[in-house]
């Protein structure tokens, strides 16, 4: 039996290339199935990776509270407009939600940097120790400041990346630099690693953080001392980040005295939240991918069926013939689901390499990352045999059930 | 020994529409092994019929068909395959080949369904075009081919499994006179010389001659079966 189906494999590969034109545009259906599905998933799985790249720097289970708007007079400030969470919140929520891991603030404003005849204007952060740790920031050289620091208000300055590109010489040493911030000595203390593009596609990078207090003192000229910019918390475990969200929402509404027909004066945002929104989008992207690959498929399918019916008519006699000297049914049912499987074996191999050839492409011209998964392979190859077979399988039923006396009278 | 052939009251009854066509009114023969046998009657007399019972292409809506013994009424679809494969040879009017296959994988044919080795096949169909003095042959592809040497690639391929018997329906129908009695004399050493039965249908008395015995049929039943002792190649030709 295994020399009668490679015999057979050989005998269909040969009888395809009698007519390679129409074996060609036969499988041409699958060729654009299998490509499609290829390349598309293979673009989708790049953008999903690059999405959860982005979401996972911001650091694990970290919420964000923001101030709420403010509406005077009927206009409505935008968020972040009003001086609705200071730090006590901050060191409030850390004792009344058990479920937060840590809390930590920041504030930020756009400064001048200087160092020596280079200067840079970039975003300023006053934070809390603890945002460090929350937001997964780590260190290239130096480490951070100290609580200690944040209690003298010391000035000493983190520098991430794209700073330090803009303000230090290539092969200069940042730590131990003093720069000056809004014309305030900082000594470098650290350089921040890189993060790379946020979530939202802002440099992450492009940042100065210094203790909290420092910025409130001495470089911003804050008016409303406390208040901060955003409230940072992270969670031990990524299930609590839902009900540790509940749990924050009633306990600020309980501090700032909010009644029930009151809105929340501030938004609690999840990095879950952020990252869903573009998963979303690329999941839908996905389904419409698949989609129209099924369709490809079902044409493609539909295609293989098609010629094997008039193969099957133009071979009537050839059937009967091979009857008469023995085949038994299985044989000619073998053989046409053969042809089937061999033309979408060829169309989906075909299709694989166009579809790696396409996401290549992208990769190139467009620049969007691509991956291209093994499994995402074998699902298409296991697809184009199983559309040869499903699509085979008629035909060749119709072919094996042929009288053999009609079959070879047949004109 | 028991005969090769032996039919006792052979029905078919077609079936068209309404109609009941008897194509077979129990028909009675026997051959014996090693008989050149001339089946003649003219068209709508059943012999179509008949050879394709016992070509085991068809089963007899009545009557019993014995094949070397076997009774092949009542087998399965796939049991006369493996009769027709072992034990049978055609040769047809309009030869039958493969296109766009070489003379030498036509021949192979029926060995490729008895699952026996590429190698073996290939040593055995090589023989068989051999006998049928195709040598030199075997890669040429049936357009390639003369009707002459075509119908002896289609006698290779019914040769290539040593069949007890041949099966040859109106083997000269397409040819010419000279191509005619090459493939007569081809087969008619097969049946001298190796004993192949051969069972022949023909229009032409002048074919017909070559065998040694001739059944007339008419209306589904035998209405002559004569010895013809007389020698084909003893005749004169009437070309």
């Amino acid at each position: 039996m295994p020399a009668f189906i490679l015999l057979t494999v050989l005998t269909a590969i040969r009888i395809l290339g009698r007519n390679r034109l129409r074996a060609g545009l036969t499988m041409l259906g699958i060729v654009i199935g299998v490509g499609a599905v290829i390349a598309m998933v293979s673009i989708g799985e790049g953008a999903k990776a690059a999405v959860a790249q982005r979401v996972a720097s911001m650091g694990t289970n970290v919420i964000i509270i923001l101030p709420g708007a403010t509406t005077a007079g009927g206009v409505r400030g935008g968020q972040g407009g009003a001086v609705t969470l200071t730090v006590s919140d901050g060191v409030d929520l850390k004792k009344r939600v058990p479920l937060l891991g840590d809390t930590g603030w920041a504030k930020r404003d756009v400064m001048q940097i200087v160092n020596g005849n280079k200067n840079w204007n970039g975003p300023v952060n006053g934070i809390s120790p603890s945002y460090l740790t929350i937001r997964d920031w780590s260190f290239a050289s130096g480490g951070p400041f100290t609580q200690l620091d944040v209690d003298t208000a010391a000035r000493v300055a983190l520098v991430g990346q794209t700073v330090i590109e803009n303000l230090f010489d290539v092969g200069e040493e940042p730590v131990g630099a003093v720069i000056r911030i809004k014309n305030v000595p900082f000594r470098v203390i650290g350089v921040l690693a890189p993060k790379g593009q946020s979530a939202q596609g802002s440099d992450q990078d492009d940042i100065i953080f210094i203790p909290f207090s420092t910025a409130e003192r001495k470089v911003f000229g804050t008016q409303f001392l406390g208040s901060v910019g955003a409230v940072f918390a992270s969670t031990e475990r990524l299930e609590d980040l839902v009900p540790a969200v509940e749990q924050i929402r009633e306990a600020l509404r309980l501090r700032h005295r909010l009644q029930a027909d009151q809105d929340d004066d501030f938004t609690i945002r999840t990095q879950v939240d952020i990252g869903k929104v573009q998963a979303g989008t690329s999941e839908t992207l996905t389904v419409m991918l698949f989609a129209i690959a099924s369709v490809s498929l079902l044409v493609g399918g539909i295609g293989i069926m098609n010629i094997l019916l008039v193969s099957v008519t133009e071979r009537t006699r050839e059937i009967g013939v091979r009857m008469a000297v023995g085949a038994k049914r299985r044989h000619i049912l073998m053989q046409f689901l053969i042809e089937a499987m061999t033309l979408s074996l060829m169309g989906g191999c075909l299709g694989i390499l166009f579809g790696i050839l396409g996401a290549r492409l992208t990769t190139v011209i467009a620049g969007w990352p691509t991956i291209i998964s093994g499994n995402t392979v074998a699902a298409a190859f296991f697809f184009s045999v199983a559309v040869g077979l499903f699509f085979g399988l008629y035909p060749a039923n119709k072919a094996s059930r042929l009288n053999p006396i009609e079959a070879l009278r047949y004109e | 020994m028991a005969p090769l052939i032996h039919c006792e009251d052979l029905w078919k009854v077609y079936r068209l529409g309404d109609v009941e066509v008897q194509a077979l009114r129990g028909l009675d023969l026997t051959i014996e092994q090693g008989e050149f046998v001339a089946i003649m009657g003219s068209s709508g007399s059943g012999k179509s019929t008949l050879m394709n019972i016992l070509g085991c292409l068809d089963q007899p809506t009545r009557g019993r068909y014995r094949l070397n013994g076997t009774d092949v009424a009542g087998l399965r679809a796939d049991q006369l395959a493996d009769i027709r494969n072992q034990q049978i040879g055609f040769v047809f009017q309009s030869f039958n080949l493969i296109p766009r296959t070489s003379a030498l994988e036509n021949a192979q044919l029926p060995l490729f369904y008895r699952g026996l080795p590429l190698r073996e096949q290939r040593a055995l169909a090589t023989a068989a075009l051999g006998r049928v003095g195709l040598q030199g042959r075997e890669q040429h592809y049936p357009t390639q081919l003369s009707g002459g040497q075509q119908q002896r690639v289609a006698i290779a391929r019914a040769l290539v499994t040593s069949p007890s018997l041949l099966l040859a329906d109106e083997p000269t129908g397409n040819l010419d006179t000279v191509s005619s009695r090459e493939i007569m004399t081809i087969l008619d050493r097969l049946n001298k010389e190796q004993g192949i039965t051969i069972i022949l249908v023909t229009h032409e008395p002048d074919i017909a001659a070559y065998a040694e015995r001739e059944v007339v049929i008419k209306d589904g039943r035998v209405l002559t079966d004569r010895n013809t002792k007389r020698r084909a190649t003893l005749l004169p030709t009437e070309a």
